[in-house]
């Protein structure tokens, strides 16, 4: 059934501080609306169980990017439009960038923004793998003040996470530390443009002569939230990517995700399909394939 | 009966003119612009941002217009399918998609177009790959989309021809 349209209420705050302002006031009353790409499915749905949103599309302080020397910077309302169009993560960050262009068509990508797909939670989504590949940290702002966290440890269960309702994501920081390394991206959907993915996997090492120095690995889609495959990583780093090196690290990643059958996929579907996917990841680092992202 | 919101003035350009909205906040651009200002033009169809046909132009960028809360678009520039064009002139894209055969039920027409327009705005001479991203976000259910692509094509070289 569709929603009641007159229970909901957006409203506007004048710029960051009242939004905060308002946070503050009433704790767990008032919620941020971005994009809207997936509040509004939910919305029209009559699935949206939270009435009271913060429209934050328009504040300025959470748009805009900044690179320095040693990391880029991106506001919180940074679309995947943006992303696309932005040069230093065209050349550095190419996951990212990946990611940013299957996230749905076009109309979805001017929309979306990289804050509302993290702090959305859902397992699911693209850029997420990314960020955890790129040791991302987030900045959040309360009245209180900026807090950094990284965001490997922002998720802490199915749309759970280290953020209080007071608080608002504003920025997503990268280290520029991805010199020499070698990138992969691949979603796995039901078809290329529009999808959900059933599998969402980004990866990047560092591989001399052969052998595996260090190696990065994440997956979407495959546990209640997105998730770092540090055991996989850790099997695989020192080794030299032989075939047998590649069949042993499958099988280590199938005992580290445990996904579960949805609309989308089934359980074992995904458990294939992860592990072909690092297989294909590690089969480009051994032949030397110049492929990122 | 639920706690009900207070309606909002909410000011912004429709295809060239000066308009104020009254609606609930959370409205969807969608139905402002069909049942409030009567621009029938823009279709819904899946209504969760998965089609493309209720596709318009906000600020020169394309959005989904179901999925957009009418409390956005304050200040902004809109334009929908009854904008695109000039008086009894139509646009390229519109011609091409008439001498190609690029409709059929018409449904995912004027999103097609305006993602159309759109993409020749921002890429005046897109290869295939870029037309093909460029309506990714739209579907058409009758035409097999060959048709919609030669139109796009054709509206490209019509533009090349005119320039």
């Amino acid at each position: 059934m569709r929603a009641y349209l007159p229970a909901y209420e957006l409203k506007t705050p004048r710029d960051l501080n009242d939004a905060l302002d308002m946070l503050a006031r009433e704790p767990g009353v008032w919620r941020p609306f971005a994009g809207g790409t997936d509040l509004m499915v939910l919305f029209e749905a009559g699935k949206l169980a939270h009435q009271k949103f913060i429209n934050i599309w328009n504040l300025p302080e959470l748009r805009g990017s900044e690179t320095t020397a040693a990391h880029v910077t991106l506001g919180a309302l940074t679309t995947y439009t943006d992303v696309q169009a932005h040069d230093v993560l065209q050349s550095e960050f190419p996951l990212l960038c990946h990611a940013a262009s299957e996230t749905g068509g076009l109309a979805i990508q001017n929309r979306g923004t990289l804050g509302g797909n993290i702090a959305n939670a859902s397992p699911a989504a693209d850029s997420p793998p990314a960020f955890l590949v790129y040791d991302a940290e987030l900045e959040l702002v309360s009245q209180s003040g900026a807090r950094w966290l990284s965001y490997q440890d922002f998720h802490t269960g199915y749309k759970q996470m280290l953020m209080r309702p007071d608080e608002l994501l504003r920025a997503i920081r990268l280290p520029r530390a991805m010199k020499g390394w070698r990138q992969y991206y691949r979603k796995v959907g039901t078809r290329r443009a529009q999808a959900i993915s059933k599998v969402c996997f980004a990866g990047a090492a560092n591989v001399e002569q052969g052998q595996v120095r260090e190696i990065r690995l994440a997956l979407g889609s495959v546990a209640p939230t997105v998730v770092r495959c540090l055991k996989t990583e850790e099997f695989l780093k020192g080794r030299q990517l032989d075939d047998a090196t590649i069949s042993a690290a499958r099988a280590e990643l199938m005992k580290e995700i445990a996904p579960i059958d949805d609309i989308r996929s089934t359980a074992n579907y995904r458990l294939r399909v992860a592990a072909n996917v690092l297989e294909e990841f590690l089969s480009q680092l051994r032949n030397g394939d110049d492929h990122s992202a | 009966m639920p706690e009900r919101v207070k309606t909002v003035e909410v000011r912004c350009t429709v295809n060239g003119e000066e308009r104020t909205l009254h609606a609930y906040p959370m409205a969807r651009l969608l139905d402002v612009l069909r049942e409030e200002l009567r621009l029938t033009g823009t279709k819904e169809g899946c209504g969760e941002g998965e089609c493309g046909a209720c596709s318009v132009l906000v600020d020169g960028a394309l959005v989904n217009s179901c999925l957009v809360p009418v409390l956005q678009v304050e200040g902004a520039t809109i334009k929908t399918i009854e904008g695109v064009a000039n008086a009894e002139q139509l646009h390229a894209v519109q011609e091409a998609f008439i001498s190609c055969g690029g409709a059929q039920c018409g449904i995912c027409t004027p999103g097609m177009v305006l993602a159309a327009v759109n993409l020749l705005e921002r890429v005046p001479e897109p290869d295939a790959a870029a037309i093909r991203n460029g309506l990714a976000g739209n579907l058409c259910r009758c035409t097999g989309y060959m048709k919609i692509f030669e139109a796009v094509v054709r509206a490209c070289q019509t533009n090349g021809e005119q320039a």
